[in-house]
């Protein structure tokens, strides 16, 4: 299991799986606007603690840890460049402050990642161009979207063909300068590209087939319908943002580390 | 009458100068079974592409003499126009599968033609039952065999109910246990909803049992078009190299040495019962 | 040959070390293939895939055939040599200097098949090689095939197209659900109808043929044509048959 797959929909059934994805995207607002919000620990950890038990409900632990645990790069990095940053640009902050300021930085980072992975683990593709479709967004854009979705493990799959096939005609993919590096990718790109296009005429042929671009009002066999649940779910996390503002606004947050 | 006429067709690719297929008659009455077949570059393909349209709208190029495809000149309607008359299901699977669930794709044409949610429902399940892959409804369409899949595709393009169906060598990514069911299937689809069928195939071995007419070509040309049978008693058709069935191989084997069996069969089981008959009346 | 599914490229894909065995060993010419480069290991084994287009990338079909010597290292004398040679022999020659691109999809398999054997690999292993081909190109390869192994290449065919195999008559390895169930003559196997139900394969034309006139005491194993013709006309001629 890759890092990416704790960004790809797990399709299981579970409560947080039914609830509407657009529902789930006002959550992942919410969320975006709350950890941009504080720049202090506390509120941030409150957040990334809150949404644990949101991933066990959706049953999505093992991808989810696995995103996580794959970011911890991206965050070191990040912290690091806050600590540097800080330390020699801000001039007289103590030791303790950049490090709280940097910890949160990370955290942000952490917390986002989360909540776009439950979100990206939960709703499946389908649904996720239904509510575009349904949202507003042309036809042609949500059926790009979906088509990209459906055929990422076809075209991950053929480029593995394509690396094999080349690696038997002698083709080292390891070792040599840059440059030799980069061009022994062109064998790859080449065929991966070609195939592309083909693939696509192909598909295009047979949309044409079936009467694509027949009438301006497209029906859907599907409609997202969205339930109590949902609605409750966009108010708890309404209420959150409310929480969060209010808590922005009036209460002095402690910081952790200066004491 | 005839439910597709061409007349003198003539078809050249666009940045080409030799034509794809050249003063091309044809005449396919309503409910017929035609096996299309030739040698790889015969233009048996380009032909086809004819039929809905995607010739001259979606490749170009230059498309002379008259078709008319029931009814309907195809270069004067939009394809989409053509594509409610002339189903067409093409070699790769994989490449003519739109949704993540097998309803939703059998549901595609429909759901472009803007037709009202319980009609699509309606003729989705009747096109599901009919292909017998109703239990796959749910199914992700990519997770299916190429055999399921290929199934789904003449469930989607039955779904629109026309009147021609086109398969363009639906078995080459086949195996032969899924080939030889497709085929059957195709075979009692074309039965029971009296749909007219243009089979395109190199397995004549397979198809040529459920075809009532054959119609090669060569170079661009049709050279050959007949019943089945009389078909293959034509000498043109072993110049021609195409892939003729064992068994009508071997009749002709046995009629060189002056044995007849009694008929040109097209099928193993064909083959069997005239031997038997042979045989039969050898020992009495 | 097997279903699609059984295991059949999976397990060919052992044998130039693309995939190296979770258990067991496999051994080309003696060497393990766990200790060696898949490179290395092509030199030996050619790999001609199912579809050509995982593998043209050149601008002309010269430079698709130059483009393995030159990875193997061969000398540039050599090199010219064998683009002649790989050329003359698919009959490609008048190809040279065209995009492989602008070639049909048969020529264009051509092209593949020739850009491996340039390096005269001792072994050729070719995935499904008649997908898609007319009578005429399967007779071609057939011929070809043919003539390769009668040079003393090892010639290794993954495929299902039953009538095929049953003209070049090989040792046939039949696999289901990633195990081998049967490896011995194609005479004996692909009559088989217990094997062939197993592997969801279709019993060979002539052989259904003679299956239905088992009551007659002709053998049921029977899958040339040749040989039905003969049997039939000795039955005939009554009494000379047993």
């Amino acid at each position: 299991m890759s890092v990416f797959d704790g960004l790809k929909f797990r399709n299981i059934s579970s409560p947080i799986h039914k609830i509407d994805p657009r529902a789930k995207f006002i959550y992942v607002c919410v969320l975006f606007v709350i950890s941009v919000l504080f720049n202090q620990i506390l509120p941030l950890l409150i957040i990334f603690l809150l949404q644990i038990p949101l991933v066990i409900i959706a049953k999505v632990k093992r991808e989810w840890l696995r995103l996580i645990r794959g970011s911890i790069f991206f965050a070191i990095i990040i912290f690091a460049m806050n600590i540097l940053s800080l330390y020699f640009y801000s001039g007289q902050q103590s030791l303790g402050s950049i490090m709280e300021y940097a910890l949160a930085m990370t955290l942000r980072f952490i917390v986002l990642v989360e909540s776009f992975s439950i979100f990206f683990l939960t709703t499946s593709p389908d649904m996720l161009g239904l509510s575009l479709e349904q949202i507003g967004v042309p036809y042609e854009f949500c059926f790009a979207f979906i088509t990209a979705i459906r055929f990422v493990p076809v075209l991950a799959e053929e480029a593995q063909t394509i690396i094999d096939a080349q690696r038997s005609r002698g083709l080292e993919l390891e070792g040599g300068n840059f440059i030799k590096r980069i061009r022994n990718y062109i064998p790859i790109l080449i065929p991966l590209i070609v195939n592309a296009i083909r693939r696509s005429l192909e598909m295009a042929e047979a949309m044409e087939s079936r009467a694509w671009g027949a009438s301006k009002k497209r029906t859907n066999i599907y409609t997202l319908k969205m339930s109590g649940r949902d609605y409750a779910f966009i108010l708890i996390s309404i209420i959150m943002l409310l929480i969060s503002i209010y808590t922005w606004l009036f209460i002095k947050i402690p910081s952790i580390l200066m004491s | 009458m005839a439910i597709i006429e061409t007349r003198n067709l003539t078809y050249i690719y666009p940045f080409t100068e030799k034509p794809a297929f050249e003063s091309v008659n044809l005449s396919i009455g309503r409910g017929e079974f035609v096996l299309l077949t030739g040698p790889s570059g015969c233009g048996k393909t380009t032909l086809c592409r004819c039929l809905n349209g995607l010739i001259p709208h979606f490749y170009g190029g230059k498309l002379e003499g008259e078709i008319i495809v029931a009814g309907l000149k195809p270069s004067e309607h939009p394809i989409y126009k053509m594509a409610q008359h002339v189903g067409m299901v093409f070699q790769n699977p994989e490449n003519q599968l739109f949704a993540l669930t097998v309803e939703k794709d059998v549901a595609f044409g429909l759901e472009n033609l803007g037709l009202p949610r319980d009609e699509i429902r309606r003729r989705v399940n009747w096109a599901l039952k009919v292909t017998g892959i109703y239990d796959l409804k749910d199914k992700a369409p990519f997770e299916l065999s190429g055999g399921q899949q290929q199934r789904v595709a003449i469930a989607s393009v039955l779904a629109m109910q026309p009147e021609i169906i086109v398969l363009d060598e639906p078995t080459s990514f086949l195996d032969p246990l899924s080939a030889k069911n497709i085929l059957e299937t195709v075979h009692q689809l074309s039965r029971d909803l009296k749909i007219t069928v243009i089979l395109i195939e190199h397995r004549l071995d397979l198809a040529a049992r459920y075809a009532n007419r054959v119609i090669v070509m060569k170079d661009g040309h049709i050279v050959l078009d007949d019943e089945p049978r009389r078909a293959f008693l034509d000498e043109k058709i072993r110049l021609i190299g195409i892939g003729i069935p064992k068994v009508v191989k071997l009749y002709f084997l046995l009629r060189e040495d002056s044995v007849d069996i009694g008929g040109v069969p097209l099928s193993p089981e064909e083959a069997s019962k005239l031997i038997e008959g042979v045989l039969i009346s050898d020992r009495g | 040959m097997g279903q699609n599914g059984a295991g059949k490229t999976t397990l060919v894909k052992h044998f130039n070390g693309l995939l190296k065995p979770t258990k067991g060993r496999v051994l080309i010419d003696g060497i393990d293939t766990r200790n060696v480069s898949v490179a290395t290991l092509s030199r030996k084994v050619g790999f001609v895939f199912q579809n050509p287009d995982h593998q043209l990338f050149s601008e002309t079909v010269e430079d698709e055939i130059f483009f393995a010597l030159k990875n193997f290292g061969f000398d540039e004398r050599v090199i010219s040599e064998r683009v002649d040679w790989a050329l003359n022999l698919l009959d490609l020659t008048q190809y040279r200097k065209t995009s492989p691109f602008m070639l049909s999809g048969g020529e264009r398999k051509r092209v593949a098949l020739a850009s491996v054997l340039a390096w005269d690999p001792k072994i050729l292993i070719l995935d499904e090689p008649t997908i898609g081909q007319d009578n005429y190109q399967k007779e071609r390869l057939r011929q070809f095939i043919i003539q390769m192994n009668q040079q003393g290449k090892t010639v290794i065919i993954v495929t299902h197209d039953i009538e095929f195999v049953v003209e070049c008559e090989p040792r046939v390895v039949l696999m289901a659900n990633g195990k081998i169930i049967a490896d011995g003559e194609a005479k004996k196997i692909l009559t088989d109808p217990e094997l062939i139900n197993r592997s969801s394969l279709v019993l060979p034309e002539i052989t259904q043929v003679f299956l239905r006139l088992n009551d007659f005491g002709f053998p049921s194993n029977v899958i040339n044509i040749y040989e039905a013709k003969r049997l039939i006309l000795e039955r005939l001629s009554g009494g000379v048959s047993k």
